[in-house]
C-alpha cells in the first residue's frame, strides 16, 4: 500500500500539505454555513482565509532552498559587490555607485524560495484582518439592534418585525401612494420593541425611548419638514418612531408625549 | 526526516485546533483557540521558509485579530448556543 | 436542516482532492511555480535593480508598489467604515455586561511592567520598519507592532490613558498622512519625468544613484504604510471595545 505510485502514497505522504489545506477549507466553509452564532461564522471565515494562505505558501516551497533574502555572497551591499565596483572603476568607467551587484545565474536562483506567493499573501493577511474588524463592527451593531447574535433568534425577530411593519397603517398608506411596490426597507428601531424573549421589559424601553428620541432629534435637525417628502429617510424615521413606540405603550403608559399622539391609532391597529 | 515529521505533526495539530475553535461553547475560549491556530500557522510558514508571511501572521493574526475578537465578545453574550 | 449543507461541502472537498492528485510534489524544484520566469526575474534582478537584499520587501514596495498602495487604502477604508458604523450608536449600557463587569483599579504589577516594556516595544517597531530591507519585516509588521503597543497601554490602564496620547481625530489624521506620503512619492516621481511610482526618477532630487534612489524611496513608502496601519489598528480596537462611545471598554 505504501509503495511509490499508489494513491495513498501520492496523496498522503507527498502532498500532505494540500490534503490538510482542503480539510481546513471544508471546516471553514461548513462553519460559515451551519453555525448559528455569528461570531462562530467569523471564526470559520478566518480559518478559511488562513487555509488559502497555507496553500499559496506551500506552492512556493523548494527543496533545499533558503529564505528569499540574499545570502552573503550575493548580497548587493556585500564585499563581492564592492569588489566589482573597484574592478569597473579600474577599467576606466566612473560610476556614482558604491556597489555594483550582478545578476544571478540560473543555478544560483535555485537556492532561494519563490518570493512571489509570499508577497501576495502579505496583502491577503492584512486585508483579512481589515475585513474581520469590519465584520465584528457589524456584529456589534446587530447586537445593539436586535439584542442577539444567534441566527435563529434573529430570523424570528426579523420575520416578526416585517409582519408588524406590513400591518401598520403607515405602510398601507405608503403602498397606496407609491406607484411601484418596492417597499422592502424596514425601519431600524422597530424590532427592539418585540424583544420580550427572556429579558425584562424595563431597561429595553428606556433604551428604546432614548433611541427614538435620538432618531426624532436627528430627523428634526436634518429636515424640518416631515410627511409629504416621500423619499426614504423621512417617512422611515417617523414610521420608526411609530413602530418603536407601539408596543411599549401598553407596558409603560406614560413615557413620551410624542407617543401619546399615536396611542389611539396603535390600539386600533393592534 | 525530522523536518517532515515536524511538518506532519503541526499539520495534524492544525486540524485539531480548527475543530476545537468551532466546537467550544464559550466564545472567549474560541477566540483563544483561534490565537493558537494562528500561531501554529505562523510556525509552519516559518519552517517552510516564508519568514515575512510568518512575521505578519504572528503580529496580525495572533495579536491583533485575537485582541479585537475578545474586545468584541466583551460586549456580547459570552456563551453561544451551539 | 443544516445537515444538508454537508452535501455540497463534501462534494467540493472530493473535487478538490481529485485536483490535488495532479499537483506537483510538495517542494519540487521543477514545478511550474518554481520555474516561472517572473519569479526567476525577481530573484535574479532584485539586487541589480534596487540593491535591496530582502526580495519580498523589494517586490512588495517597488515592483508591485501600486498593489501595496491600494492595500493601504483598504485598511484605511476599513478603519473609517468601523467608525461610521459604530459612532454615535452606543446608547446606554447593555444588561449583558453587568453580570461580570467589575470596577477594577489598574494593577500595580501590570502597570509597572507595561511602563517599562512599552518604550522597548516602540523602538523595536521602528527597527522592524527600518530594517525591513535586509531582514524580515517592513511597513506592515512594524506598523502593527506599534499599534499593538498602544493597545497594550489601553489594556494595562484604561482606554482614556491611551486616548490621551492618541486621540481618534489624531489617529485618522495620521492614517490619512500615511496614504498621502505613499501617493506623494508616486506623484513626485511622476512630476520628475518618470511614471507613477517609478522611484528611479528620484535620483534628480536625491544625491544618490538610480538604484539607491529606489532603495530610499522604498523606505519612505514603508513609513507611509506604517503610519496608516498603526493608527487604524488602534482605532479598530478603541471603537470595537467600547461600541463607538470611547468610554469604559476593556
Amino acid at each position: 500500500m505504501f509503495e511509490d505510485g499508489a494513491i495513498i502514497n501520492e496523496l498522503l505522504i507527498e502532498r500532505l500539505n494540500y490534503i490538510i489545506y482542503v480539510v481546513l477549507l471544508l471546516i471553514g466553509l461548513h462553519a460559515m454555513i451551519s453555525k448559528q452564532n455569528l461570531i462562530k461564522k467569523l471564526i470559520g471565515m478566518s480559518i478559511f482565509q488562513t487555509a488559502i494562505i497555507l496553500f499559496y505558501v506551500s506552492i512556493a516551497v523548494k527543496d533545499n532552498a533558503t529564505i528569499p533574502i540574499y545570502k552573503t555572497e550575493h548580497d548587493p551591499h556585500g564585499d563581492a559587490a564592492k569588489a566589482a565596483v573597484l574592478d569597473s572603476n579600474r577599467s576606466g568607467e566612473e560610476t556614482k555607485a558604491f556597489y555594483a551587484p550582478v545578476m544571478l545565474k540560473p543555478e544560483e536562483t535555485q537556492q532561494y524560495s519563490n518570493p512571489l506567493p509570499h508577497v501576495l499573501m502579505l496583502t491577503a493577511i492584512v486585508v483579512g484582518v481589515a475585513t474581520l474588524g469590519l465584520a465584528l463592527a457589524l456584529c456589534l451593531r446587530i447586537q445593539q439592534g436586535y439584542g442577539t447574535v444567534e441566527e435563529d433568534e434573529l430570523l424570528v425577530k426579523i420575520e416578526r418585525s416585517d409582519a408588524r411593519y406590513s400591518q401598520s397603517p403607515l405602510a398601507k398608506a405608503k403602498n397606496r401612494r407609491r406607484t411601484q411596490s418596492r417597499n422592502t426597507r424596514k425601519p431600524r428601531t422597530s424590532v427592539k420593541s418585540t424583544k420580550s424573549i427572556g429579558k425584562s421589559a424595563k431597561p429595553l424601553e428606556s433604551r428604546d425611548s432614548t433611541k427614538t428620541k435620538k432618531t426624532t432629534s436627528k430627523s428634526n435637525l436634518s429636515q424640518p419638514k416631515k410627511k409629504p417628502a416621500s423619499t426614504s429617510r423621512k417617512p422611515r424615521s417617523s414610521s420608526s418612531k411609530v413602530e418603536g413606540s407601539k408596543p411599549t405603550t401598553p407596558k409603560a403608559p406614560a413615557k413620551k408625549a410624542s407617543e401619546k399622539t399615536r396611542a389611539p391609532k396603535k390600539k386600533g391597529a393592534e | 526526516m525530522g523536518l517532515e515529521l515536524f511538518n506532519t505533526f503541526i499539520l495534524l495539530l492544525l486540524v485539531v485546533t480548527a475543530l476545537a475553535a468551532l466546537r467550544v461553547r464559550d466564545l472567549i475560549t474560541a477566540a483563544a483557540v483561534l490565537g493558537v491556530y494562528s500561531f501554529l500557522m505562523c510556525l509552519l510558514w516559518a519552517e517552510m521558509g516564508a519568514v515575512d508571511v510568518a512575521f505578519t501572521e504572528a503580529t496580525v493574526g495572533a495579536g491583533i485579530s485575537t485582541v479585537v475578537l475578545v474586545a468584541t465578545i466583551f460586549n456580547l453574550k459570552r456563551k453561544s448556543n451551539d | 436542516m443544516k445537515w444538508i449543507s454537508l452535501i455540497p461541502v463534501v462534494g467540493v472537498g472530493v473535487l478538490l482532492l481529485f485536483a490535488a492528485q495532479d499537483f506537483p510534489e510538495w517542494g519540487d524544484p521543477q514545478s511550474p511555480a518554481s520555474q516561472s520566469p517572473v519569479a526567476s526575474h525577481f530573484i535574479n534582478n532584485t539586487g541589480v535593480d534596487t540593491e535591496v537584499p530582502n526580495m519580498v520587501t523589494a517586490v512588495l514596495a517597488d515592483y508591485r508598489g501600486f498593489d501595496t498602495m491600494f492595500e493601504t487604502v483598504v485598511v484605511f477604508i476599513a478603519g473609517i467604515a468601523v467608525l461610521a458604523i459604530l459612532k454615535g450608536s452606543g446608547g446606554r449600557r447593555r444588561g449583558t455586561r453587568r453580570a461580570y463587569e467589575v470596577e477594577a483599579e489598574p494593577d500595580i504589577i501590570v502597570t509597572h511592567t507595561v511602563r517599562l516594556m512599552v518604550p522597548v516595544i516602540q523602538i523595536f517597531a521602528f527597527y522592524v520598519l527600518a530594517h525591513g530591507h535586509v531582514s524580515p519585516g517592513g511597513g506592515f509588521q512594524g506598523g502593527v507592532v506599534m499599534g499593538a503597543s498602544f493597545i497594550l497601554v489601553a489594556l494595562a490602564w484604561d482606554l482614556d490613558h491611551a486616548l490621551v496620547r492618541m486621540s481618534l481625530p489624531r489617529c485618522m489624521a495620521i492614517a490619512a498622512a500615511g496614504i498621502i506620503i505613499y501617493a506623494g512619492i508616486g506623484f513626485l516621481s511622476m512630476f520628475l519625468g518618470g511614471e507613477f511610482l517609478d522611484y528611479a526618477e528620484l535620483e534628480k532630487v536625491l544625491p544618490v544613484s538610480r538604484e539607491m534612489a529606489r532603495y530610499h524611496a522604498m523606505l519612505g513608502v514603508e513609513i507611509g504604510v506604517g503610519f496608516t496601519v498603526t493608527s487604524i489598528m488602534f482605532a479598530l480596537y478603541a471603537n470595537l471595545s467600547t461600541e463607538g462611545r470611547l468610554k469604559g471598554g476593556l
